[in-house]
């Protein structure tokens, strides 16, 4: 089984944690002026890339706090995991750990 | 009005683990009194309200009073107690850290605890825990919430050698354990020969 590296924790297993979509996702500054379209695209809309893929992660049967990765939804290798406080990590940090990881 | 009584959900599994052989002894823990701690920063002066160390680094536990600080989360604690019920745990606690901003909640009813002692306590963990639990990286000190069997657990390491641990659990599912458990034990459990 796969392990997931938590920030807190430590590497566990899949199971541990549950999903919770792609991260970094902003809440609208004022949601009351938004058309029902935009606030459509705001709930419902989410990028499906095939590749890289910044998402929320919750650690649900260990310390239970929300953190984020970077993933590759095709390999589905987590390149990267960092706490909701740090900034998302940039295309070129990650292509040196990518190459590092390779096993 | 009929007097209730009080029994340990796995008072029925008393007589399998006293079968047991040492290198997989099996014991099941007296109540203890457990408060969770929430807690934003921690400090000196948590520790002098306390009367204890809640330890910051993640997956450790520490001594405190009679009981145990185990970490939970980078802002949440389990406090237990021996010597205190848990009303009066919870009321210490809570005036102690709610002037820091924290919270405070008996969570006693919660989680009972198993303690596994015996040369095979790891590879007995191992098979349904992917933690590493060599004394290396597992020795007194350390804790890990995980799953054990698919059952949520705390596991609180008491010696370098690897061969004493606490398994907390919920109590509803402590049947379920029991049963995992002596399922697993049952490699290392000798079997009467005709």
């Amino acid at each position: 089984m796969q392990l997931i590296a938590c920030p807190w924790c430590g590497p566990r297993e899949e199971v541990e944690f549950s999903y919770g979509g792609q991260a970094h996702v902003p809440y609208p500054d004022s949601p009351a002026e938004l058309s029902d379209e935009q606030w459509a695209h705001y709930v419902f809309f989410r990028d499906n890339p095939k590749g890289r893929f910044a998402e929320r992660w919750n650690h649900s049967a260990g310390c239970r706090r929300w953190f984020n990765a970077i993933r590759d939804t095709t390999t589905y290798r987590f390149e990267r995991v960092y706490r909701l406080d740090d900034p998302k990590p940039l295309a070129t940090e990650l292509a040196s750990s990518r190459r590092s990881t390779a096993p | 009005m009929a007097e209730l009584l009080r029994t340990h959900p796995l008072q029925a599994w008393h007589a399998a683990f006293e079968q047991l052989p040492e290198t997989v002894g099996i014991a099941v823990e007296p109540y203890v009194a457990m408060v969770d701690v929430r807690l934003g920063t921690v400090g000196a002066q948590t520790s002098a309200a306390l009367g204890a160390d809640l330890p910051t680094a993640p997956n450790t536990w520490a001594p405190a009073g009679s009981g145990r600080a185990v970490w939970l989360g980078p802002d949440e604690w389990l406090l237990t107690s021996t010597t205190e019920a848990p009303e009066e745990l919870e009321a210490r606690v809570r005036a102690a850290v709610v002037p820091l901003g924290g919270s405070a909640t008996d969570v006693s009813a919660q989680r009972i605890g198993l303690r596994l002692t015996g040369a095979r306590v790891r590879d007995v963990l191992a098979k349904g825990c992917s933690v590493d639990l060599h004394p290396r990286v597992f020795g007194r000190g350390s804790s890990a919430q995980t799953t054990l069997g698919q059952a949520g657990v705390v596991l609180l390491a008491l010696s370098d050698a690897g061969d004493d641990v606490v398994v907390l659990v919920r109590s509803s599912f402590a049947g379920y354990l029991a049963d995992w458990l002596l399922d697993a034990a049952l490699e290392f459990t000798p079997t009467p020969t005709s």
